[in-house]
């Protein structure tokens, strides 16, 4: 079995365990044990990757290309290069931090870590197939779990919101599918055989006016699941439903599909695609980035604040992919790995608040710094990396996200920057509007006196997802420069 | 020069802050606040040591004092760009290090008597050792990005100091205000470094200041709207000083900030945080003189000067003693900011530049003084009000005459700090405006005014009668006041000139008599008005208030500025824009997917009879279908 499969195979196992477990405990047990294997190995292959990245020039390492279905030249095709070996390593740590803040999940507790361990196999799936179809499918079996475990242990208008959430998305994998095939019914435009490959399409010249249909297509279709403006209302909705291990997965995982797809499919295969609508997405991603910040600041329910602050932060993934210079680019991935932290951070606190005070209602909290200093104090923290404080990994992405958009000369290019840039101002506006009110200020209710603090696994959890927030902040330069490395054959591919 | 070091200074704090942070619960306050001390000890023992290295053994080359710099890669952006973290070491930045290090020790101390039994003592200490390890890294930043991450972090630490009491609403909406507005200049800034990144291809200071450079030589290749590229970025780069040092229009976050525990204020926004606008100017000093021959340097000049006035206007009717300090920095850093922007770059010419760090230098001794001074005053009438002082003078001595020297420094009275930096500043105004030199010389007067109006308001006047007899503070707190009086009566005999100088080459300073004379008669008839007015009770203020009664309201609403801010945020940003985005998403965006939702769902209804399970239904279909493909293959044929 080789290094990466076994990220596929591990958690079937780990599903197959956990339909023999009885209640609870052993659920809970199997399903924090199999995380903890998969964040080992995920280290494990940062290392490994880290070494065979210095002995070869290969785009992708730890390939491996078995045929699966031969008439349509379909392969169980993988590889991994510096961005989804980072990914992967976001995954393990949300999944396990996941399985800790689920630690009482009394409804129906084998299903519930059933379904997130299936969602998980997908996303894994996903980061390391280099074939079309084969991501494809693992994309569909990352998203569609997400309807029951929003259906069945969501809350307020779960059915509504899981109903919502699986039809914006399966329409938007209908456009595309459609674009996969484009892509696929040109790949022998070079005089070759109808290929899914990532890798072999990329060395084929698809004519002009295919790219330039097929591309809003594949892009529209990934980056709906990155919330891209207008199709990003199924985000809070969902977000607002989704129990919490679900939000964390599905904002600080599942969302960067999106942007991952657009890079790895849209722009290397379809580059002068790219080139020709660019524009066009720019204006819609710098208009999601600056209208989430705006709409964020009017809500007051945690979690659309959060999924506002999604749309806004994710915006500017989209939005630095679309720069076409690898700073951007850099700053679009390290923005993705931030923000899974960030928001799945968020996400596990909003929990726990709500678990101990059964209000998400910025207005009727108040002063929880004093009854619950810990998670308020990490939420401070939180919300100062999400505003792009020095010293946390969302400054890092972000400034690299500037400094490349700032490299394209002409007006409208410095027009969208400084538009985007702006939303430095309003992101501290919403996120001091939180802290101010809900955690600051006296203390609102007498019954929150009596709050309990927080729980052993609960700090495990959000400490796990807090370390590399700092750790990515104080040190970015082997993670930025390992990303920037295996950005090189893309740029070629672009420009 | 071996500088390696001058790493420990930034480090040590930085080290006292995660010890004190992390460990917070498990550390009994009477240690952590010795830790705190002991830090900032190691730290000032250092950077006096580097003072002395550098000013009198080894910074000196040819008689030009030389640039030291260390520093190691952080973030690879470009081929060329790259964020270093690093120190560089030349006379300002030293200079700054002996100011950061002395007014943060001064507060460390005081602080262990001012917050005694203070339910947050040891957080109190971590802060406090957040905001000096950000300060050190502004001061010693190698190029405009680490500037710009340090800038941040003590904006943040700031915003932490002031929401210190966190439970007071006054004190979070401050901490806010000050975070969001500083923010705001920090947009500018920001782009004026992608400016500055894209069109020179460097942040360094060293590359980017050097006269002969490509930065400084090239600054007319590019230009938008008439001006040049780098001009505009100077002027967003002094955007993001004039937030951090509330100039005006960014000022209001200032007075705010005064929710803060005192030693704070005295720390962060008197002495050292908000003259970071100043050192800014400084720092890029030859890029702001030779870029578009020193056009942005008028508009730090005016808004310096103008700021200074306001300020100093204001100030005159604040009954907060603390507000009235408050306005007093700014004004006071409206003189620096003015200072810089009439200052020539050789030899004399650099006057400017030379009396705006000496006043910065000196500023921060006395007004940290006057702060401690005042918090000493609100811990023993528990008020900060005017109204609820008087006569204080008999209870507690050494706070009335340390306060005093701070009082006659600041008004110009020689021979203490301000009157030979103040002096400096107005030779350096007069020699380039005599309306800016008129403005100089009219915030004197004001100053002179307003400090003893506060002085003799708390110190003499009304016969107060208190519930709890005043007392003097305790030896912690008097020692630093003490030794800061001490400072503000000594620092002005420091020959500035021949060590902080633009070009680097120093010169002699004289003292322009008649400008010294005017300067200080203008002050004593500050200083006598304010004793008529103020010393004993009388109702002449009142009458003279009333006579003047629109300018006495404008004045005291600090020119309604807060509520015209408050106008912008609440009623055209909130209301005006943020909530119709909300609802557009609602309503229209959402709306649209939902209405797309429901048709189909409208269409399935409809279209369902179709699947009737009638097999006739089916075969009439199935022969419409085949006889219309039938007409259109017949048709193309034919065709």
């Amino acid at each position: 079995m080789d290094i990466l499969s076994l990220f596929v195979v591990l958690p079937v196992l780990v599903i197959i365990a956990l339909v023999f477990t009885k209640g609870l405990k052993q659920a809970r047990q199997i399903a924090m044990t199999g995380s903890i294997i998969q964040l080992g190995m995920a280290i494990n292959l940062l290392f490994a990757y880290i070494k065979e990245q210095r002995i070869t020039d290969s785009i992708f390492v730890f390939t491996r290309d078995i045929v699966w279905f031969e008439e349509l030249n379909i392969h169980y095709n993988i590889g991994v290069d510096g961005i989804s070996v980072a990914l992967i390593l976001l995954t393990s740590i949300i999944v396990l931090a996941g399985v800790f803040i689920s630690w009482k999940t009394y409804d129906l507790p084998k299903e519930f870590f059933v379904s997130l361990l299936v969602l998980a196999t997908g996303v894994y799936g996903f980061f390391i197939s280099i074939d079309l179809f084969t991501m494809f499918l693992f994309y569909e079996i990352a998203v569609i779990p997400m309807y029951l475990l929003i259906g069945i242990w969501g809350s307020g208008p779960k059915e509504y919101s899981a109903m919502k959430l699986t039809l914006m998305l399966m329409g938007a994998s209908a456009l595309l599918l459609v674009g996969i095939l484009g892509i696929y019914f040109n790949s022998n435009a070079d005089g070759g055989s109808l290929t899914f490959s990532i890798l072999e399409i990329a060395q084929v010249n698809i004519p002009f006016e295919a790219q330039k249909l097929f591309f809003p297509l594949t892009f529209i279709g990934f980056a709906v699941l990155g919330a891209l403006f207008p199709f990003h209302t199924w985000s809070p909705d969902g977000h607002a439903s989704a129990p919490t291990a679900v939000s964390m997965l599905h904002a600080g995982v599942l969302m960067k599909l999106g942007g991952y797809g657009v890079f790895r499919v849209a722009m290397f295969l379809l580059p002068e695609g790219a080139l020709e609508w660019s524009w066009f997405f720019i204006i819609l991603s710098a208009i999601g980035v600056i209208y989430g910040a705006f709409a964020a600041i009017r809500q007051t329910d945690l979690k659309y604040i959060n999924a506002y602050s999604s749309v806004s932060h994710l915006g500017l993934v989209l939005f630095a992919l679309l720069m076409l210079n690898k700073t951007a680019w850099n700053g679009a991935i390290l923005q993705s790995l931030s923000h899974g932290f960030m928001t799945a951070l968020f996400f596990a606190l909003i929990g726990m608040i709500y678990t101990r005070t059964n209000t998400r209602d910025i207005t009727k909290l108040g002063g929880l710094l004093k009854v619950i200093p810990f998670i308020s104090v990490i939420y401070v923290i939180a919300g100062l990396a999400s505003l792009g404080l020095p010293g946390f990994s969302g400054f890092v992405a972000e400034m690299n996200i500037f400094v490349g958009a700032f490299q394209n000369e002409d007006m409208f290019h410095r027009v969208v920057t400084i538009i985007s840039v702006s939303a430095i101002v309003v992101t501290a506006v919403y996120i001091l509007r939180v802290v101010g009110i809900m955690l600051m200020g006296p203390v609102k209710n007498e019954s929150y006196l009596s709050l309990p603090k927080a729980t052993w696994y609960e700090t495990t959890g959000v400490l796990l997802l807090l370390l590399p927030i700092v750790g990515i902040g104080v040190a970015p330069l082997w993670l930025s420069d390992m990303i920037l490395k295996s950005l090189q054959p893309f740029l070629q591919g672009v420009l | 020069m071996n500088i390696s070091y001058l790493f420990l200074i930034p480090l040590i704090p930085l080290a006292v802050f995660l010890l004190l942070g992390i460990f917070n619960k498990k550390i009994k306050p009477a240690v952590s606040g010795w830790i705190g001390v002991a830090g900032l000890v190691a730290s000032t023992l250092l950077s006096f040591y580097a003072a002395f290295q550098y000013f009198f053994v080894t910074g000196k080359l040819d008689g030009a004092y030389q640039t030291f710099t260390a520093r190691t890669v952080w973030l690879n952006f470009t081929d060329t760009l790259h964020i270093d973290l690093g120190i560089l070491i030349d006379p300002i930045s030293i200079m700054m290090l002996i100011v950061v290090s002395t007014i943060s020790l001064m507060v460390h101390i005081y602080s262990r008597g001012y917050m005694k039994g203070d339910p947050g003592y040891t957080k109190f200490f971590a802060f406090l050792s957040l905001f000096t390890f950000s300060m050190y890294g502004l001061v010693l930043a190698t190029n405009l990005f680490q500037i710009y991450i340090f800038w941040e972090l003590v904006g943040v630490s700031s915003f932490l100091l002031i929401g210190y009491y966190y439970t007071k609403n006054s004190a979070v909406a401050a901490a806010k205000k000050a975070f969001i507005v500083t923010r705001f200049a920090d947009f500018g800034f920001l782009i004026g470094i992608l400016i500055i990144g894209f069109y020179t291809g460097t942040w360094d200071f060293e590359t980017l200041n050097n006269p002969e450079g490509a930065a400084i030589a090239n600054w007319a290749s590019t230009s938008f709207m008439g001006l040049s590229v780098l001009t505009w970025a100077l002027i967003l780069i002094f955007m993001g000083g004039a937030g951090k040092s509330a100039m005006f229009p960014l000022h209001i976050w200032l007075p705010d900030a005064m929710e803060g525990p005192t030693p704070v204020s005295a720390l962060i926004h008197a002495a050292t945080m908000v003259v970071a606008g100043v050192y800014l100017v400084a720092r890029l000093f030859p890029m702001y003189y030779f870029v578009e021959e020193g056009y942005v340097l008028n508009i730090v000049a005016y808004v310096g000067a103008f700021s200074s006035l306001f300020a100093a206007i204001i100030a005159i009717t604040q009954t907060d003693i603390k507000r009235v300090l408050a306005f007093s920095t700014m004004s006071q850093i409206g003189y620096m900011m003015m200072a810089l922007g009439v200052s020539g770059f050789d030899g004399h010419e650099g006057v400017g530049y030379m009396a705006s760090m000496f006043h910065l230098f000196t500023h921060a001794m006395f007004k940290a003084l006057l702060f401690l001074g005042a918090g000493s005053v609100i811990h023993a009438v528990h008020s900060n009000y005017l109204k609820d002082m008087g006569g204080l003078r008999k209870h507690m001595p050494i706070t009335n005459i340390t306060f005093l020297i701070a009082a006659l420094a600041i008004a110009g009275v020689p021979p203490l700090a301000g009157f030979w930096s103040k002096d400096e500043i107005l030779v350096a105004a007069f020699e380039n405006s005599q309306f800016l030199y008129s403005i100089g010389v009219l915030v004197a007067g004001l100053t002179a005014f307003y400090m003893f109006r506060l002085y003799f308001g708390i110190f003499w006047g009304k016969e107060t009668t208190y519930a709890h007899k005043p007392k003097e503070s305790p030896r912690s707190m008097t020692i630093p006041l003490i030794i800061l009086a001490i400072f503000s009566v000594v620092v002005g005999f420091i020959p500035f000139s021949e060590y902080v100088t633009a070009d680097k080459l120093g010169f002699v300073a004289h003292l322009n008599y008649p400008l010294a004379a005017i300067a200080v008669f203008i002050g004593l008839i500050g200083i006598i008005f304010a004793w008529i007015f103020y010393k004993k009770e009388n109702d002449l203020a009142e009458r003279f208030a009333n006579a003047f009664g629109v300018f006495y309201r404008w004045s005291s609403n600090k020119f309604y500025f807060d509520e015209l801010y408050l106008f912008i945020t609440r009623k055209l940003i909130f209301k005006r824009i943020s909530a119709p985005i909300a609802y557009f998403d609602k309503k229209f965006v959402d709306g649209t997917m939902e209405g797309i939702g429901n048709k189909t769902l409208v269409v399935a209804n409809k279209i369902k009879g179709i699947q009737s399970g009638k097999v006739q239904d089916y075969a009439f279909g199935f022969i419409s279908g085949v006889v219309v493909l039938a007409i259109v293959f017949i048709y193309l044929w034919t065709n």
